[in-house]
C-alpha cells in the first residue's frame, strides 16, 4: 500500500484525536495538521468551568504533551486558516496561500460562538476560546453585576462560576427553563431551581432587545422593558460550525459537512469530518445528526482514524449522546434524547431538592431513549449502556431503584 | 509490562473509561474512578490507551 498524505484541518479535540486515532491504527504517511488558532491542541470544557474560577491557569490545558505531540511525527501548521477547498486538485488552500496536498482530507474545524446580535460593547463576551476566558475573568474578577443571557451549557456554567466567586448573577433566556434543548423542560425547572438556591437570579421566557453601556455600566433591556443594568455581560446562545470555507467545493455542506455514518463526506472519496462541525448519519435516529459534545469528538475521530488506514473494512458508528455539565457542586450528565416523552424521575423528593435525580425518557413499554442525571455517576453508565442496546426503561429503571436503595 | 494509573483527586465520574474498557475501568457510587486491573499484556496497550484518552479531565496514564 501507498503512504498516503493526511491533512487534518483543525487542530482542537478532533483534529489531534484523529491524528492518535490514525498512528494508533499504524497509519506511516505523513500528516499536516493546521490550526486556526496560535496554540497548540487545548481542551475547551475547562474555559468556562476551573479556568473561569482561577483554578486552573488557563495555559494549562493541552491536549497532548510536547513528547506526545512529537512522537505523533505530524507537520504542525498553527495560526493558518483554511480558506478553500479543491476537491479535483486535493488541495486545500490556507490564508498565506500555501496549498496543503492530501490523499485523505480530514474536516475538524469545529464550531464559533454564534455573535451577539446586539453587538458587543465593550464588558460583553463571548466564549468560546482561550482568549475569551482570559478576557472574560479579567472582568469577572473585579467583582459587581453579571448578566448572562443564553442559559444553554455554557451560559449556565458561566451563572453558576460566577456566582461561586461571589458575583450578582443575573440569568435570561427566553426558554421557559435553563438547558431546555439539552434537557427537555421538566429536569430543566429542576436545574432551574439549583440556581436560584445559589443565589442566580433568573429571567425565563425574557427576550433580550438591547444591550447598551460599556464595562462596568452595561444595560441590558428585555422586551417587557425590564432593564439589568450589569458590570460584565455574556452572551452565550449557541455556537454554529465553521464550514464556510468549504463553500463552493462541492461537499455538502448542511449547517455542518454531511458524512455517512463512516464519517465520509457524501459524493467524493477521501473527505472525512469529526466533531462538532460534522453531521453524519445516525443509524439509530435515520438522520443526519451534528453533535456538540466533547464525548462525541473522540469517538469519531477514533472511527475516521481507523477508516483511512482500513477503508476496506470501515467502522460506523452510532453514538449515544452524552454531555455533560459542572455546575456548582454537581455534574448534571445527559445521555442519547432526553425528548418525546413526560420522564420518570427516580430519587424520592429529598433527593431531588439536593440536586440528586435521574430523569428516564422513552415510551412507557419501551425501550430507554433519553436519560438526565444529576449527582448520579453510576446511573449515567447504565443508562448509556441501555440507550445503545434498547434495553427497556422498565428494566432500568428498576436497576437504580434497587441500587438506591441498597445503598442506604 | 504496561500499567495504568488512575489519578483519584482529579477523577470527575464522567466514566467515558468504564463505556471504553469495563474490564478494566469501573466508577464507585461517588463516581470515583475504580481499576479493576492496572496491568495488562503489551499487545493490548492500543485499546486502553484509547481508552484512556477518552477522560475529559485526563485523569488516566498509561505507563510502561
Ligand atoms: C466554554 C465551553 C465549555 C464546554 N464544556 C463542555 C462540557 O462540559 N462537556 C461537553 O461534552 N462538551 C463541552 N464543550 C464542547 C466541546 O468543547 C466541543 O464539543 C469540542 O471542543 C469539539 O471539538 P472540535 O475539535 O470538533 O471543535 P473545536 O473545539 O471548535 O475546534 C476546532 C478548531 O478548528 C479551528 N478552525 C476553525 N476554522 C478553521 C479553518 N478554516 N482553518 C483552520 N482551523 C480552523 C478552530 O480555531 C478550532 O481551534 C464546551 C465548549 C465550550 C466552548
Amino acid at each position: 500500500m501507498t503512504r498516503r498524505r493526511v491533512a487534518v484541518i483543525g487542530a482542537a479535540l478532533g483534529g489531534l484525536r484523529t491524528v492518535q486515532a490514525l498512528r494508533a491504527a499504524g497509519h506511516d504517511g505523513e500528516i499536516v495538521l493546521v490550526g486556526a488558532e496560535p496554540d497548540l491542541p487545548y481542551d475547551r470544557p475547562p474555559l468556562s468551568k476551573a479556568v473561569l474560577s482561577g483554578e486552573r491557569p488557563a495555559d494549562d490545558l493541552g491536549l497532548a504533551t510536547a513528547e506526545e505531540l512529537a512522537s505523533l511525527d505530524t507537520t504542525l501548521l498553527l495560526g493558518r486558516h483554511a480558506e478553500r477547498l479543491d476537491v479535483a486538485a486535493g488541495d486545500v488552500v490556507l490564508d498565506s496561500g500555501d496549498r496543503v496536498p492530501f490523499d485523505d482530507l480530514v474536516v475538524a474545524t469545529g464550531t464559533r460562538a454564534r455573535p451577539s446580535p446586539w453587538g458587543l460593547p465593550p464588558g460583553a463576551h463571548l466564549l468560546r476560546t482561550r482568549a475569551d476566558a482570559v478576557a472574560l475573568r479579567s472582568d469577572l474578577v473585579r467583582g459587581g453585576r453579571l448578566v448572562v443571557v443564553g442559559a444553554g451549557v455554557v451560559g449556565c456554567e458561566v451563572a453558576a462560576t460566577a456566582r461561586t466567586l461571589g458575583l450578582e448573577v443575573t440569568l435570561v433566556d427566553p426558554l421557559e427553563a435553563p438547558m431546555v434543548r439539552v434537557v427537555g423542560p421538566g429536569a430543566g425547572a429542576m436545574l432551574a431551581e439549583m440556581h436560584r438556591s445559589h443565589g442566580v437570579r433568573t429571567r425565563f421566557g425574557a427576550r433580550v432587545e438591547q444591550l447598551e453601556g460599556t464595562r462596568g455600566a452595561l444595560r441590558v433591556r428585555l422586551a417587557d422593558g425590564e432593564v439589568l443594568d450589569a458590570d460584565t455581560v455574556v452572551v452565550g446562545i449557541g455556537a454554529e460550525p465553521n464550514d464556510g470555507w468549504l463553500a463552493g467545493s462541492g461537499l455538502e455542506v448542511r449547517d455542518g459537512l454531511v458524512c455517512d455514518e463512516f464519517g465520509r463526506a457524501s459524493g467524493v472519496t477521501g473527505v472525512y469530518a469529526v466533531g462538532d462541525v460534522a453531521r453524519w448519519w445516525h443509524p439509530r435516529h435515520q438522520a443526519h445528526v451534528r453533535l456538540e459534545h466533547w464525548t462525541n469528538a473522540g469517538e469519531q475521530a477514533a472511527v475516521v482514524g481507523h477508516n483511512i488506514v482500513h477503508p476496506d473494512e470501515p467502522r460506523s458508528l452510532a453514538p449515544v449522546e452524552y454531555v455533560w455539565s459542572d455546575q456548582f457542586d454537581r455534574t448534571v450528565q445527559v445521555a442519547g434524547r432526553p425528548e418525546g416523552w413526560p420522564a420518570e424521575v427516580v430519587g424520592d423528593d429529598e433527593a431531588v431538592a439536593t440536586g440528586r435525580f435521574t430523569a428516564l425518557f422513552g415510551p412507557p413499554d419501551g425501550p430507554l431513549t433519553g436519560m438526565v442525571a444529576v449527582g448520579s455517576p453510576r446511573s449515567t453508565i447504565a443508562g448509556r449502556r441501555a440507550i445503545a442496546t434498547g434495553t427497556p426503561l422498565r428494566e432500568v429503571a428498576d436497576a437504580i431503584r434497587v441500587r438506591t436503595v441498597a445503598n442506604r | 509490562m504496561p500499567v495504568v494509573r488512575a489519578d483519584l483527586n482529579t477523577c470527575q465520574g464522567y466514566a467515558n473509561c468504564v463505556l471504553a474498557a469495563d474490564d478494566i475501568f469501573d466508577i464507585d457510587d461517588s463516581g470515583t474512578v475504580v481499576l479493576l486491573r492496572s496491568e495488562f499484556p503489551d499487545t493490548e496497550r492500543p485499546r486502553i490507551e484509547a481508552a484512556a484518552r477518552t477522560c475529559p479531565v485526563a485523569a488516566l496514564v498509561v505507563e510502561q
